[in-house]
C-alpha cells in the first residue's frame, strides 16, 4: 500500500491505516488527546525519576539519584525509631528482676505485650498460638512443669533450651528400654499396667505386682518412688492426669519402649535478655500462676 | 431543566409525545451543538429588601456566628482532658460535646441524631416546604455571602451585567480581583474554622502559623478553601440543581398541602403591564414586571409554578410585594401557600390548610419515637463498662488435679474523670478460685483500678473443680461494681467434659 494515497473509510470518513484483516480494515483514528497528554506526563516524570530516584544499573553499583534515597537506610532508621518509640518500658524491662516485673502493673501489661508477640512469632510453631502445646510439646498453660514453673525456671529454659547444644543447656534422656533391649516385651507391658495404675485408672493387678520391683529398679532414679517425677531432671510425674505423650497404654507403652525426650532450643543467643524476661512474664502469667 | 407541576389544567392528550428515553434527549441536545451538558446562563440575582430578605440576613449571621464561634467556647474538664467545649478529637479518640464525652464505640448517638436530624426535615419539608434549602442550608448561607460581597464590588444586577459585558480595563480588572480575593479570604476562613472543631483552637491557631499545625490541619483548610470557593463562588445554584440530592428527596416529601413559595394563579392571571389610572377589571393583578424572576437566586420564574430549583427562599415574595404596594394592590400575589388552597381559590371554595395530615404524622411519630429511643439510650449510659473476651486457643485448661481453668481477658472502661477501683465478681458457678497474673488468687472478688478515661485489659484465669462442673458449658457472668456504676457481662464456661481425657 505505500505511495498510495491513504485509502478512506466509505462509512466514517476517516482515513484507513492500510491493514487488513479478512476484509475488516482499521481506521486511523487518532488517539484520544487526555491519553497522550498522560503518555508525555509520564515520559516526563520518567526522565524526573531516573534524575532524582536511583534508577540506572551500572558496572559497579547503581545510579543514586539526587534525592538520595536508599530503602537500607531508611529500614536502619526505622528500627532505631522503633528503639525510640519502645523507650522507657524497654529500659525498664532492662534493669527490673523478673518479679519486679510482675508486680508493677504497668511494665507488667508491657511485658505481656511484648511476650505475647514474641511468643506468636517464636514458640507458637510447637507450643501452639494459645499455648496449650501438643502431643510431645509441653501445655504451658496448665499447672504441670517438667522443668519448673518459676518465672527463673522459665527464663532459664527459654535462654538455654532443653537437650539443645547449648553448654547450659539441662539435659536427661529417658532409656528406650523396649528398642534397646534392657527390658523384655513382657515387662515393658507389665510397667505399663503399673503407670496407668499410678494416675489412679483400674490396671491389671496381677501385673501391676509383677512390674513393682521393676519399676523400683529402673524407673524410680528418675520418677521417685511413687513416680510423682523430678523437676531436676524433667522427669514427669506419673500419678497426674496430665500426659506429654498420651495417656493411653499404648502411648505409656510406646514412651517405654522408646524414651523420646524433646528439644527445646536455646533462644539466649536470638533474644536479648531483657525480651526473654518479657516472654517468661508472659508464659508465667498464662499459666495461671 | 424546568419541571411544571400544574394541577390546575388537566393534561391534554396532545401535547404529550409519550416517552423519551434520556438517551434520545441527550441526543437531541446535542444535535442543536450543546453537547451533553446544559451550559450555564449566569444569574445576576438583584438585591431586594422585606421580611423575608431580613429573615435570611439574620439566619446567615446566626448560622455563620454558631459556626465560627463554636470551637472557641471553653469547658472546664479534669486533668489533661481538653477544655474545648465543642470537639472531635482524633487523636484521643474521643468526642467532646459540652457536658456529653463520647467514645468511638457510642458513635451511634451521633447516628441517631443524624437520623432525627434527616426526620425532623422530612417533617418540615412536608410541612413548610423546603425551608433548611432557603434559609439554613451551608450551600445557601455561604451563596448569599459570596453575592453579598459580588455586590459590593460590582454593584447591583445591572451594573454586574453590564461590567460582565464590557471588555477588560482597569475598572473590571481591581473590581474582579477584588471580589476573587475576599471570597477566597472568606473560603479560607470558612475551611480555618473547621479545622478548629478537631483541635484545641487557641494552641492550633499559633502552631498553623507556626507551620507545626498536624498537616491534615493545613490540608482540610485547603481543601475547604477550594470549595467554599468553587461551590459558593462559581458553582453557586448549579449545586442545588444537579449535584445535591436533598432537592430530589424533598421533592417526595412535598404535597399539595406543603406551605411553599407560591405564585397565586388564580389572582395573577392573565398578566399584562398595567398603566397607572387603568383598569384591574378583568385583568390578573400580575404585571409581568420580572421582579420576581431578577432577584431570584436560582434564575427561575416562580408563575411556572413549584419545581425543583426553587430552595423556597421567599426572595421573589418581597420583591413582588413592593411592586403590589407600590400599584396599590394587596401583597402577597407570590406567597407562602399550598397548592391546594390555589385550586380551592380557582374552584371558587374558601381554601383550608391541613398540617395534619397522613404524612406529618407518621414523621412526627418516628421523629419521637426516635428522639425517645436516643433520649432514653442516653440516659441508660453508664460511666462503666466491662466486656469480656473468652480465651478460645486454648478453650480451657484442664490442671493436674483434674480441675479445669478457663481465662477470660476483661475489658474495663471507666468513662469518668476520676481514677476508680472496681469490684469484680464471678457468678453462676460455686467453688472457683480467680487470679489476675501478679495477684494472689482469690475465693471470691478481685480489685481492679482503672485511670480515669481509659480502658483497662485484665487477664482473669476462673479455675473450677472438676466435681462443680455438672455440664459442657456453663453460663456464667462476671460482675462489676463501683462507686460510679455497675454492670454484668454474660460468657460462657468451658468445663472440658466434651473433651474428656
Amino acid at each position: 500500500m505505500t505511495g498510495d494515497a491513504r485509502e478512506k473509510d466509505a462509512h466514517s470518513g476517516v482515513e484507513t491505516t492500510g491493514h487488513e484483516w479478512d476484509g475488516i480494515r482499521e481506521l486511523d483514528n487518532p488517539l484520544p488527546r487526555w491519553w497522550l497528554w498522560v503518555f508525555y506526563a509520564c515520559v516526563a516524570f520518567s526522565i524526573g525519576y531516573w534524575v532524582l530516584m536511583p534508577a540506572w544499573p551500572g558496572l559497579n553499583g547503581y545510579t543514586q539519584g539526587l534525592l538520595g534515597k536508599s530503602d537500607r537506610r531508611e529500614v536502619a532508621q526505622a528500627l532505631k525509631a522503633l528503639d525510640v518509640t519502645r523507650g522507657a518500658g524497654a529500659e525498664k524491662l532492662k534493669s527490673a528482676t523478673l518479679a519486679q516485673i510482675e508486680s508493677d502493673p504497668e511494665l507488667q501489661a508491657y511485658a505481656l505485650q511484648v511476650g505475647q508477640s514474641i511468643f506468636g512469632d517464636n514458640c507458637a510453631t510447637c507450643h501452639g498460638a494459645g499455648g496449650a502445646g501438643g502431643k510431645g510439646y509441653a501445655n504451658l498453660r496448665d499447672d504441670v512443669w517438667l522443668w519448673g514453673g518459676t518465672l527463673e525456671d522459665i527464663q532459664r529454659t527459654i535462654t538455654h533450651g532443653i537437650r539443645s547444644t547449648d553448654p547450659e543447656a539441662r539435659q536427661s534422656q529417658m532409656p528406650a528400654f523396649g528398642r534397646d533391649g534392657m527390658l523384655p516385651a513382657a515387662q515393658v507391658t507389665d510397667l505399663t499396667e503399673y503407670v496407668v495404675s499410678l494416675s489412679g485408672r483400674p490396671a491389671n493387678a496381677a501385673a501391676v505386682a509383677r512390674a513393682t520391683p521393676v519399676f523400683a529398679e529402673q524407673c524410680v532414679a528418675c520418677h521417685g518412688p511413687a513416680g510423682k517425677g523430678d523437676m531436676a531432671l524433667g522427669a514427669p510425674d506419673l500419678t497426674d492426669g496430665d500426659w506429654l505423650y498420651g495417656s493411653d497404654r499404648a502411648s505409656i507403652s510406646g514412651q517405654i519402649h522408646n524414651g523420646r525426650g524433646g528439644v527445646m532450643p536455646a533462644w539466649g543467643h536470638r533474644f536479648s535478655p531483657e525480651t526473654i524476661k518479657a516472654l517468661a512474664v508472659y508464659i508465667h502469667a498464662n499459666s495461671g500462676q | 431543566m424546568t419541571v411544571v407541576i400544574d394541577r390546575t389544567t388537566p393534561p391534554s392528550a396532545a401535547k404529550s409525545p409519550g416517552p423519551v428515553s434520556a438517551a434520545a434527549l441527550a441526543r437531541r441536545k446535542a444535535d442543536q451543538g450543546g453537547g451533553l451538558y446544559k451550559k450555564r446562563v449566569p444569574i445576576y440575582p438583584k438585591l431586594v429588601h422585606g421580611k423575608w430578605r431580613t429573615i435570611k440576613w439574620a439566619m446567615l449571621i446566626a448560622t455563620l456566628a454558631v459556626y465560627y464561634i463554636v470551637p472557641w467556647i471553653r469547658w472546664e474538664r479534669p486533668g489533661a482532658l481538653p477544655d474545648q467545649a465543642v470537639l472531635v478529637d482524633f487523636t484521643g479518640r474521643r468526642f467532646y460535646f459540652f457536658f456529653i464525652q463520647l467514645w468511638p464505640q457510642e458513635v451511634y448517638f451521633i447516628t441517631g441524631l443524624l437520623v432525627m436530624g434527616a426526620l425532623a426535615l422530612f417533617l418540615i419539608t412536608a410541612l413548610f416546604g423546603r425551608l433548611w434549602c432557603g434559609y439554613t442550608c451551608p450551600q445557601t448561607v455561604w451563596t448569599d455571602l459570596f453575592i453579598a460581597v459580588e455586590r459590593l464590588f460590582e454593584g447591583d444586577r445591572n451594573a454586574r451585567m453590564k461590567l460582565d459585558g464590557s471588555p477588560m480595563s482597569f475598572n473590571k480588572l481591581w473590581r474582579k480581583t477584588g471580589k476573587h480575593a475576599v471570597w477566597l479570604g472568606i473560603g479560607f476562613s470558612t475551611g480555618g474554622a473547621w479545622i478548629f472543631y478537631f483541635h484545641d483552637a487557641p494552641t492550633l491557631i499559633r502552631t498553623f502559623w507556626l507551620g507545626t499545625a498536624p498537616l491534615t490541619a493545613y490540608i482540610s483548610c485547603a481543601l475547604l478553601t477550594a470549595m467554599t470557593y468553587a461551590l459558593a463562588g462559581t458553582m453557586r445554584e448549579q449545586v442545588c440543581t444537579y449535584m445535591c440530592p436533598w432537592p430530589r428527596i424533598q421533592g417526595a416529601m412535598l404535597d399539595e398541602h406543603s406551605l411553599q413559595v407560591t405564585y397565586l394563579k388564580d389572582r395573577g392571571e392573565p398578566r399584562a403591564p398595567h398603566k397607572k389610572g387603568q383598569s384591574w377589571e378583568g385583568r390578573g393583578d400580575c404585571v409581568d414586571c420580572n421582579q420576581c424572576v431578577v432577584v431570584c437566586p436560582m434564575g427561575i420564574d416562580i408563575r411556572d409554578g413549584s419545581q425543583l430549583e426553587c430552595i423556597n427562599c421567599g426572595l421573589c415574595v418581597d420583591a413582588c410585594d413592593e411592586i403590589m404596594v407600590k400599584m396599590g394592590r394587596p401583597k402577597g400575589l407570590i406567597a407562602y401557600d399550598t397548592d391546594y388552597a390555589v385550586v380551592s381559590r380557582v374552584q371558587g371554595a374558601k381554601p383550608t390548610y391541613h398540617p395534619v395530615r397522613a404524612r406529618t404524622i407518621y414523621y412526627t411519630v418516628a421523629l419521637a419515637l426516635i428522639s425517645g429511643l436516643m433520649l432514653w439510650g442516653f440516659l441508660q449510659r453508664s460511666p462503666v463498662d466491662l466486656h469480656v473476651l473468652r480465651d478460645r486457643n486454648p478453650t480451657f485448661v484442664r490442671l493436674h488435679d483434674g480441675s479445669i481453668r478457663n481465662a477470660y481477658t476483661l475489658k474495663i472502661t471507666n468513662r469518668g474523670f476520676e481514677p476508680e477501683t472496681f469490684t469484680v465478681g464471678f457468678t453462676g458457678l460455686k467453688g472457683v478460685t480467680l487470679k489476675t497474673p501478679g495477684e494472689t488468687a482469690s475465693q471470691g472478688l478481685l480489685t481492679v483500678t482503672v485511670k480515669p478515661d481509659e480502658v483497662r485489659a485484665v487477664r482473669v484465669f476462673v479455675t473450677a473443680p472438676a466435681k462443680a462442673l455438672p455440664a459442657e458449658n456453663l453460663p456464667v457472668a462476671f460482675t462489676l461494681r463501683s462507686n460510679i456504676g455497675s454492670t454484668e457481662t454474660r460468657t460462657v464456661f468451658l468445663s472440658g467434659e466434651a473433651n474428656a481425657r
